[in-house]
């Protein structure tokens, strides 16, 4: 037995499929609108939102094993950007389609995904210097990356500055970011990464993790792997900023600071680096112990470095090391003892 | 025309002058052996064929084009594969994963392909496992296909080293000392596996080995170096008797006539 021989796709199938999964979204999140109090939707969306950052750095920082420290700063772009297209396309858009439900979804998606474009061209930038670099000087120059991109931020007057962007009416962006639209995104960035992992593609990232210079004797063009990663890694986060911004209803630099990125990694530490499922698991595991851990606030990054600590000594690779959870990971487990 | 040349080809690090206008060639489907004592510069002479460092004067020929000063995976892609003397597997793949790492030939479908699953990714991926069931076959790995590459033993190791190499179609496969750690037992069958590798492929094969039973019984060419100098080159007959070999090399009487045996 060897690698599960991939089916013919059925594609009349997966429309169906995709078809029944959005409508059981949709009504999910009418259930959930009027079943739960708002506090606990809001854990809820900010679960997803985390979920989509952490499986998205985890690409970069487990799945090819480098080591970036700055991804709020792609969210930044992302969510600013997001926020700023929103602001000017939606009359646009209310135009065109009449102002409305329909007007809304599209002005937010297209939204999302400028915001999307310019954090993964932003990822680019970024990674064809950098990647040349290995380890702690990779982290250094992400972190300073991190740092600049908040800073400019900070100074640009047009987004606000140090007092945030918001949009121009007084009662700040609109709430576009409902349960559907945070778990649609979490569906399609997590189904994205999975596949990207699972191919000859991640067959590359992963050995470029194991051993690059093993990896560039078999003929891995690592460099542009790297950069794609880091690209795809960053244009994800700028999806996760987007949304995250919508919620909100208002972004500020400091919302972006060294500590978000910060818990990013905790996100993907704790569910065990080099796992998509993991990173899952870690990134609803940030958002509610953060909530929990509300009154503390400045003593919460404490907390967190404990936590670590204690992961590391009881866990050291994390709550699933690179394991998944799902099919395919009971077919794998299955695979020696049949070929034997 | 041979395959593989080195003309005159220097390696300096720093004072160290470790291989010095080293030339030799290669002719298809040869066994080329490479040897000579510890630190005579026959891994720095591989690192400087595939790319891993550039040659600081001389030439290297593959297949009549100089590839020096290419980067590692353009000279493998060229089609110049090797293993290496410390083991270097993805040692958290499954046996199958780290040779289907190297199958770029056979993946034609783009990542447009694996993302929504289509048709073309399908064939591809039963294409690459497809290729490596056949190559781990061929190196006796079969019982291992999903085992994780890091809990093989060591023979095992160098054997899927092997067969990862072989899945780019190397025309030239460097073998960095692969009977090394290996039982007589073992040895054998992986003199059975180069030679086959020859017959059956028509990999030409280059080997730096220490085990000198295995050299002298599969190559037909050898050429010997010492402190990064050529010293001797001939058919294994002509090597084991000769004199700046035997001094150099294998230094006391008692060796040689070990050798010789």
């Amino acid at each position: 037995m060897s690698a599960p021989a991939p089916r013919k796709p059925r594609w009349a199938l997966r429309a169906a499929v995709a078809a029944a999964g959005v409508a059981a979204l949709y009504a999910a999140g009418l259930g959930v609108q009027a079943g739960l109090i708002d506090y606990v939707q809001r854990i809820l969306l900010i679960s997803g939102i985390n979920v989509i950052l952490a499986v998205g750095l985890n690409l970069i920082n487990g799945t090819t094993g480098q080591f970036s420290i700055g991804h709020a700063g792609f969210m930044a772009v992302g969510a600013y950007t997001a926020a700023f297209v929103g602001v000017h396309l939606a009359p646009h858009v209310a135009a065109a389609l009449g102002a409305g439900g329909v007007a809304d979804a599209v002005t937010f998606n297209l939204a999302l995904l400028a915001g999307a474009a310019l954090a993964g061209l932003t990822g680019v930038l970024v990674g064809l210097p950098s990647l040349r670099l290995k380890g702690d000087y990779l982290a250094i120059v992400t972190l300073g990356f991190g740092e600049i991109i908040r800073i400019l931020f900070n100074n640009a007057q047009f987004l606000g500055g140090a007092t945030g962007y918001s949009g121009a009416s007084a009662a700040g962006l609109p709430p576009y970011t409902t349960f559907f639209w945070v778990f649609f995104w979490v569906i399609a960035v997590v189904t994205l990464i999975k596949n990207v992992t699972f191919s000859q593609t991640g067959r590359s990232l992963i050995a470029i993790r194991e051993d690059e210079v093993a990896a560039e004797a078999m003929a891995t063009p690592t460099t542009r792997l790297k950069v794609l990663a880091f690209t795809l890694s960053a244009a994800t986060a700028g999806i996760a900023g987007g949304l995250f911004a919508h919620l909100q209803g208002g972004i500020r630099p400091d919302d972006f600071k060294f500590d978000k990125s910060i818990d990013m990694i905790v996100m993907i530490i704790v569910g065990g680096l080099g796992s998509i499922s993991g990173a899952v698991i870690g990134g609803v595991f940030v958002a509610v112990s953060l909530e929990l851990m509300r009154d503390l606030q400045q003593y919460r990054l404490v907390l967190y470095a404990l936590l670590l600590v204690v992961i590391m000594l009881v866990r050291p690779a994390g709550l699933l090391g690179q394991r998944e959870l799902g099919l395919e990971w009971f077919k794998r487990r299955r695979r020696p003892t049949e070929s034997a | 025309m041979s395959l593989l040349a080195l003309e005159r080809v220097d390696k300096v690090f720093g004072g160290l002058r470790a291989v010095r206008e080293v030339s030799f060639t290669v002719e298809p489907r040869a066994i080329f052996g490479l040897i000579g004592p510890n630190g005579a510069g026959k891994t720095t002479i591989f690192n400087v064929i595939t790319g891993v460092y550039r040659p600081d004067g001389g030439r290297v020929l593959f297949d009549g084009q100089s590839v020096g000063g290419l980067d590692p995976a353009s000279i493998a892609t060229l089609g110049v594969a090797r293993t290496f003397q410390n083991i270097r597997l993805f040692r958290a793949m499954t046996v199958e994963e780290n040779v289907m790492v190297a199958g770029h030939k056979l993946h034609k479908a783009g990542l447009f392909s694996a993302i929504v699953r289509d048709a073309a990714y399908a064939e591809d991926e039963r294409a690459l496992a497809g290729r490596a069931r056949e190559l781990l076959e061929v190196l006796g790995l079969s019982q291992h296909i999903g085992d994780v590459a890091g809990s093989l033993p060591y023979g095992s190791q160098r054997r899927l080293e092997i067969a990862r190499a072989l899945m780019l179609a190397p025309k030239v496969l460097l073998l960095d000392e692969p009977a090394a750690g290996m039982n007589s037992a073992e040895a054998f069958e992986l003199e059975r596996q180069i030679r086959f590798l020859r017959d059956e492929l028509g990999v030409t094969i280059v080997l730096v080995e220490h085990n000198m039973s295995v050299v002298m019984s599969v190559c037909d060419r050898i050429h010997v170096v010492d402190h990064g100098e050529t010293i001797a080159e001939g058919s294994p007959a002509e090597i084991k008797v000769h004199p700046r070999v035997l001094a150099a090399y294998l230094g006391q009487e008692d060796e040689a006539a070990e050798a010789r045996a």
